[in-house]
């Protein structure tokens, strides 16, 4: 059997990396983590000529090897450490047609690797539109590899491509730039204290955490005897490295491309000029906004009917075909409403997945960032925050992640801290059951109320988030070195590939992720509401019998109390018990209280919670709403939820810090449990005096 | 006072003399915003800033305060 060929696709961000990958690989491709940090690792397999698999790693985007971020870093640790599985047999820089001056430079550091390394450029289709014409022979004599034209988009070159990789071996590994040449005397120190290593590499080494001083790293020791340079004096030969790339990039490109400027132009300068315009620039960004909510609210609301309907039907049939017993219960009244509760999500999910992947594949999210920038700093955000909080109405966990690229270390923490405040995902269906049995289904000025509501509670936790960044901002005293640098892409339209399996991926990611935590409470839940300690609960049918001896009752009525006597006495029951004072206050009874416990671990548990409570004992086919209607407040008397408990249980979910998964996240981001525990305490604390408030205010 | 990239009007051009390897962080450099090179300001958002530039065929964005770092002299 032919060996696998390890090949790593590189490039700057906005080449099209990812669609050579989809191209390469189709739907060959599985997304994980690297261990032990977050940047998403994707890879696949590529069948190639002459029966050769190739293992095709689609590395992070980057500028340079000059790593200033987390995800950036992944490449160069990759490309330092041989002995990694991963090391590539052979490097594919994928360059963009229009950028490729700049994409160059990566290109010549990757190939002073003494790696064999094929240039890919992309988007070769629109050469003509640009003006652009490459002379490929004079490009890979200068360059000293092969290079080869592609579209992604027309599915040219592809094949070409793959021919390039079966035979990597015939690629010459000379490098590009001397690298001595950045400082003479010191290099050759270093080739003295190393001999035999490449001396870029050492290079790469020494420099390698200049730039990126966020993560805590043991220092690489290089060994005794040898003194590198100051931070600065580090830093002003990494800007003679660059200076002599372009020096080297210019040479060649030359006398390889010519670029007719008469025929540039065009299709940017006139998108730009509105949407990045002063005004119309914001109104597009809102209108573009609202579009996404309607999706994600209104759109989404008909395969979310249907999904919690056929639920509901499941596990009626589970429990008429199933042999009866506790498994049958087990199935009908722990596991299959707690996936339903999963489940429900995915049609939000997607949709906002979608339209993130697009806003960003077309180019337009960076002028947003542009737009937002000098506004957002005013309450120490950063424009690129304007991402995070977009996404963060979907799910923390993926806007904690997109934090990364913001360069200032303070405006990043601040964005990490106070993005669980926008309204995720997770809290939709909290809010949506508690909004239909508190909030009139009445017009409000020919606006439907429970909406209005909604969208309050949306408003509510982005007024929430910005402020917190600006109390953040103030007590925070971080220094820090604030700059911004952020490429405005050219305008592309989004590849079906590209979106529909970027929506699918993440959307399983979601799932499987927040699936497995939901899976497990309901089951443990329901466990701890169906048995219970001592003789209250084994003996539960003989007291009940025994206090309405006097009165005759129907069966079913029996069996109900007994039902209700059971829970009550059960372990939850007796949890519940000793936390209702604590949630008392709040307007809350205890099987509110153990919902809100439960749903520490992720706020969409609450519902699924108060399923599995309110269902076990119960046989008939009840709607989770009407029978929280119906309950009592066993303390106050009257019902239990009324628009004084509701209001305070609403704000209790817009502040609450609920996500086990957020906390650790921010855990791993920010490289210490200070910040997500402060997160934890303070969040909690504006929850319940937020909530405690409502209730006294409006009971 | 130094002419910087700050100071350029909508569509003009000027040419990078000066920067401090100190205060631009090297990621602009490897953008290509470097001595010798041209730059145009395509855009700005309000209160000018950030400022969304053109460097030797790379379209990015800056902050005014980076721009003010940038010194150069502007083609006539």
């Amino acid at each position: 059997m032919a060996k696998q060929i390890n090949v790593a696709l590189i490039g700057n961000p906005n080449t099209g990396k990812t669609s050579v990958f989809n191209q390469l690989t189709g739907l060959n491709q599985q997304v994980g983590n690297y261990p032990g940090i977050t940047v998403e690792k994707k890879e696949g397999i590529c069948k190639l000529p002459r029966n050769v698999k190739a293992h095709i790693l689609d590395l992070p985007g980057t500028y340079s090897l000059n790593a200033s971020s987390l995800d950036e870093n992944v490449v160069i640790e990759l490309l330092l450490n041989k002995n990694d599985k991963d090391y590539p047999d052979v490097a594919v820089v994928v360059s963009d047609v229009e950028n490729l001056k700049r994409n160059l430079l990566l290109f010549t550091q990757i190939k002073d690797l003494e790696i064999p390394t094929i240039l890919v450029i992309n988007m070769a289709d629109r050469m003509k539109r640009k003006g652009i014409s490459i002379d490929v022979p004079a490009l890979e004599a200068e360059l000293k590899t092969k290079v080869v034209l592609v579209s992604a988009r027309k599915r040219t070159g592809i094949e070409e491509l793959k021919e390039y990789i079966v035979n990597y071996r015939h690629i010459s590994t000379e490098p590009c730039l001397n690298a001595s040449s950045m400082d003479p005397d010191y290099f050759n120190r270093l080739r003295n204290a190393f001999p035999n290593q490449s001396l870029y590499k050492l290079w790469l080494v020494i420099t390698q955490d200049v730039n990126f001083g966020n993560v805590n790293r043991q220092n690489v020791s290089l060994s005794e005897g040898f003194v590198t340079k100051d931070e600065s004096t580090l830093k002003r030969m990494q800007q003679k490295e660059t200076i002599l790339r372009y020096q080297f990039i210019n040479n060649v490109l030359k006398k390889a491309m010519t670029v007719d400027v008469n025929a540039a132009k065009g299709l940017r300068a006139g998108m730009d000029r509105i949407l990045t315009h002063k005004v119309w620039g914001y109104v597009i960004f809102f209108a573009i906004l609202l579009l996404i909510f309607q999706a994600i609210y209104d759109w989404s609301s008909y395969p979310m009917d249907f999904i919690d309907a056929s639920f509901a039907k499941l596990s009626e049939i589970s429990r008429a075909t199933l042999p009866a017993g506790p498994f049958t219960d087990l199935i009908a009244e722990g596991v299959i409403p707690g996936l339903g509760g999963i489940v429900i999500f995915i049609p939000q999910i997607a949709f906002l997945f979608l339209f993130i992947s697009i806003l960003e594949e077309s180019g337009y999210m960076s002028r947003v960032v542009f737009l937002m920038d000098r506004t957002m700093r005013r309450f120490g955000l950063s424009g690129k925050s304007v991402v995070p909080l977009v996404s963060g109405t979907a799910c923390a966990i993926p806007a904690v992640m997109a934090s990364r690229n913001i360069e200032d270390w303070k405006e990043r923490l601040i964005t990490i801290l106070v993005v669980p405040f926008t309204t995720c995902s997770a809290r939709l269906p909290v809010y949506l059951i508690i909004i239909a049995l508190v909030i009139p289904e009445r017009t409000f000025m020919s606006l439907n109320l429970q909406g209005l509501t909604l969208m309050l509670l949306y408003l509510l936790g982005f007024g929430m988030a910005i402020f917190s960044a600006w109390v953040l901002h103030k007590i925070l005293k971080i220094k820090s070195r604030s700059y911004f640098v952020i490429e405005m892409p050219n305008y592309k339209l989004p590849m079906f590939k590209n979106v529909g399996i970027n929506v699918v991926e993440k959307t399983k990611a979601f799932v499987l992720g927040a699936g497995k935590i939901i899976l497990a409470i309901s089951i443990i839940l329901w466990v701890l509401a169906s048995y219970g300690p001592g003789e209250n609960f084994s003996n539960a049918r003989e007291i009940v019998e025994a206090k309405y001896s006097e009165t005759y009752l129907p069966e079913a009525e029996v069996d109900e109390l007994v039902a209700s006597y059971k829970l009550q006495h059960s372990y939850i029951g007796n949890l519940g018990k000793a936390i209702e004072p604590a949630v008392a206050p709040l307007g809350y009874d205890w099987k509110i209280g153990i919902a809100l416990i439960s749903s520490f671990a992720a706020r969409e548990v609450f519902v699924g919670t108060l399923a599995t409570i309110y269902s076990v004992g119960s046989d008939e086919e009840e709607t989770i709403k009407s029978r929280m209607a119906s309950e009592t407040n066993h303390i106050l008397g009257g019902p239990l939820f009324t628009f004084a408990s509701g209001v305070s249980l609403l704000l209790f979910y817009a502040f609450a810090m609920q996500c086990m998964s957020t906390l650790a996240i921010v855990k791993r981001e920010t490289n210490t449990w200070k910040w997500p525990v402060l997160q934890l305490i303070v969040m909690t604390a504006i929850a319940y005096i937020a909530a405690l408030f409502a209730f006294q205010i409006l009971k | 006072m130094t002419t910087t990239i700050a100071d350029l009007k909508r569509g003009q051009r000027g040419i990078i003399k000066d920067i401090s390897a100190e205060v631009i962080p090297l990621k602009l450099l490897e953008m290509g915003c470097l001595p010798g090179n041209e730059v145009e300001l395509v855009q700005t958002a309000p209160f000018r800033d950030p400022l969304y530039l053109n460097i030797n065929g790379s379209h990015l964005a800056i902050r005014k305060e980076t721009a003010q770092q940038i010194e150069i002299e502007i083609i006539p």
